[in-house]
């Protein structure tokens, strides 16, 4: 019982003890520079669709994987289990039907299952239909095996969390984690004086895309000289959220949030609303309950995202592999923006569901906003 | 910390003991040690913020009570909670008049998980425990194909008003949150309901003795499933105060059931019936949400909290159990 209620806690994430057990250090500082730098690049390919665009200039030969007529693309999906994995499975869907050369799209969810996903990749290559397959790795480590055994059979292509093989055509991602937290802290460094009190707010510990935001975060605010009063974990919970912000405003002042994601950033911001306290400088996420209540509230905020997009770059990839196209590849390193005060008219959106991400790349899709809940 | 005013309390006062609920003790100590951690909690902000946060678990637990006493489980609530929130912000659809046919709507179906939940009991003579894990799944299953596994909507300010506003300028204690005063109305009622009516002794007699209650003349079945629908009622109620303190998400209600049945364990609830009460249960959660708040005021890293609070939960128990032993109560 308390697995299933993990599931849905852990928001799609892998388990901690898993991502634990493999200690990874997710304080690397070249991993650091790497991203700051890319941070700022400019990303080449077509202008306006960052989710084609790319920041590593390397391409990868696939003319010996052509496959002729239609093709039969499978997916070995770590789950649907959280907003940003709904909204960018729409996506992905979306941009399958609008690719007609897609004969057919096969879809397994792991259900946030390492045990499963693996299972679930063993019977997608017995089943023999595949041309080619999509991996979103429930965890890295435990799903390395079982895409190795997929690369023998037939061209992988893996987006979001990594493996620990660069046997796949190529990894679809954005800059990473390392990006997001240096954007939010970045922001903070710049708005407050210095030795300003910060609380740092997370998810919950152990998975890698979460721990290097915070390493970065940390990293900097630490650097500036700001006071980093505490550094919590919410379990993505909106009431144990807002419980935590109220308690530590009973203590003392905050002159900033900094979150490692954003889907309780309204909760944290309405713990100061409720309390009468000024809204300090905030660090969120696209999600439009976010953009909203900033916009509404002229907060000082900033967004760093983890764009949503790359759901569709995974099937871009992978027709353009069948197709016998180069890509960007080992690595196809997506840009990263994050919304500020110049872009946030433009991607807050009161017909989308709240927890809708604004940095999708959907809005020039054909089913738009319908097939992901708007009006 | 927790056991001092207890051991204090037993040798010399020994036949006073009875009566006092050690509950109410542990409480007590908890918020002692809150204050002189953070003073400021004696400021109505400090205070006022922990009772409305702490209001909808307590009334959840009120209800769960019914259930412990009555010699089974509810393990629905935490995804009714769930249900509640997602539903309403589906079905309000951003309308703020829409709140007042919403919260009927929801009670209602909270009546209904309760029926089912209660009939299942009686009827298919399914233990209460695989029952309400059943009810849990399939609740937790609905609200996400209702809601796509992704919030669709805000709740209107007309729904959040009974979990999210205090009622300012008030004389002396400046501030009360409406949830308070549901807190206040609602455990009442649960109250009465459980101590002052014959229906209370009847849900009693169910779970000391489901045959000799039968052979009293106590309607068993009927009885057992207006427990399960008191249950079912007061998770609705919890989850429209939860949507109204902190919004919509689709995992509000997650491990509320445990956290129910603990603070009403804490309150001195036997878990195979025939024994409990409303105002402990309070207490009890009360405790538990003050245990909470003192971990974060103490600024313990996260493991160690959980250690922490898992050995107090543990000990309290231990003592509710050990003074039962004792008294023979």
């Amino acid at each position: 019982m308390k697995k299933i209620l993990r599931l849905f806690v852990a928001a799609g994430v892998a388990f901690s003890v898993n991502t634990l057990a493999q200690a990874q250090n997710f304080d690397d500082p070249a991993e650091f520079a790497k991203q700051q730098e890319q941070l700022t690049a400019t990303p080449m390919g077509p202008e306006g669709m960052p989710w084609v665009q790319y920041l590593e200039d390397n391409m990868v030969d696939t003319s010996s994987m052509a496959v002729e007529g239609k093709h039969t693309i499978c997916f070995s999906n770590a789950g649907v289990n959280n907003p940003w994995r709904v909204v960018g499975y729409t996506n992905m869907t979306e941009e399958v039907a609008a690719t007609p050369s897609i004969g057919e799209f096969i879809h397994v969810d792991a259900e946030g299952s390492d045990d499963k996903q693996i299972a679930d990749i063993d019977d997608l290559l017995a089943g023999g239909k595949c041309d080619l397959l999509i991996v979103s790795p429930n965890t890295t480590a435990a799903l390395t095996p079982a895409v190795e055994k997929a690369c023998a059979q037939l061209p992988v292509v893996v987006f979001d969390r990594g493996v620990n093989t660069d046997c796949p055509v190529t990894f679809v991602h954005p800059v990473g984690g390392y990006g997001f937290g240096i954007q939010g802290a970045e922001f903070i460094v710049d708005n407050v004086e210095e030795g300003a009190n910060v609380l740092m707010l997370r998810i919950l510990p152990g998975v890698d895309v979460l721990e290097t935001r915070y390493s970065a975060g940390r990293k900097i605010l630490e650097n500036a000289g700001l006071n980093i009063v505490g550094a919590e974990f919410t379990d993505g919970d909106n009431a144990k959220t807002k419980s935590i912000v109220e308690d530590y405003l009973q203590r003392g002042s905050i002159d900033a949030v900094w979150m490692d994601a954003g889907a309780t950033a309204v909760a944290a911001v309405e713990a100061f609303e409720d309390g009468g306290y000024d809204i300090p400088v905030f660090v969120g996420e696209d999600q439009q309950d976010f953009l909203r209540k900033w916009q509404d509230l002229k907060l000082t905020a900033i967004a760093p995202t983890y764009p949503n997009y790359q759901w569709r770059t995974a099937i871009i990839a992978a027709e353009r592999v069948l197709n016998g196209e180069a890509v960007p590849g080992p690595e196809w390193v997506l840009p990263q923006p994050a919304i500020t005060q110049e872009t946030l008219d433009s991607m807050v959106n009161p017909a989308m569901p709240p927890l809708h991400y604004a940095m999708c790349g959907c809005e020039d899709m054909a089913n738009y906003p319908a097939a992901w809940g708007g009006q | 910390m927790t056991d001092q005013p207890l051991s204090s309390a037993e040798a010399p006062k020994k036949r006073a003991l009875p009566h006092i609920n050690p509950v109410y003790f542990l409480l007590a100590a908890l918020i002692a040690a809150i204050l002189l951690q953070n003073p400021n909690f004696a400021e109505p902000t400090g205070y006022m913020n922990f009772l409305k946060r702490a209001a909808p678990l307590a009334i959840l637990a009120a209800g769960q009570v019914y259930v412990l006493v009555s010699g089974g489980f509810d393990l629905s609530v935490g995804s009714l909670i769930t249900l509640v929130v997602v539903g309403s912000s589906m079905l309000t659809n951003n309308d703020p008049s829409a709140t007042l046919w919403v919260i009927p709507v929801m009670l209602c179906i909270g009546l209904a998980v309760g029926l089912i939940n209660g009939l299942v009991v009686c009827f298919l003579k399914v233990p209460s425990l695989i029952a309400t894990l059943g009810m849990m799944i399939t609740l937790t299953g609905v609200s996400f194909m209702w809601s796509g596994g992704s919030p669709r909507g805000y709740l209107p300010d007309t729904f959040r008003f009974f979990g999210r506003v205090n009622i300012m300028d008030i004389p002396v204690i400046r501030m009360l949150p409406v949830a308070l005063i549901v807190l206040i109305v609602v455990g009442f009622a649960l109250y009465w309901l459980m101590h002052r009516t014959n229906f209370g002794r009847m849900v009693h007699a169910i779970g000391d003795n489901p045959q000799a209650a039968r052979l009293g003349g106590v309607p068993v079945n009927r009885v057992r499933i207006l427990a399960f629908v008191v249950s079912s009622l007061s998770a609705v109620v919890t989850g429209i105060l939860l949507g109204g303190f902190a919004g919509v998400s689709t995992d509000v209600g997650n491990g509320y059931e445990l956290q129910a049945i603990t603070a009403a364990v804490l309150g001195g609830a036997q878990l195979l019936g025939g024994r409990g009460s409303v105002p402990a249960a309070i207490a009890g959660a009360l405790s538990l949400q003050a245990i909470f708040t003192l971990l974060n005021f103490l600024g313990l890293p996260q493991p160690v909290r959980q250690v922490v609070q898992g050995l107090i939960l543990i000990i309290a128990v231990a003592l509710a159990m050990y003074r039962r032993k004792r008294t023979g109560r």
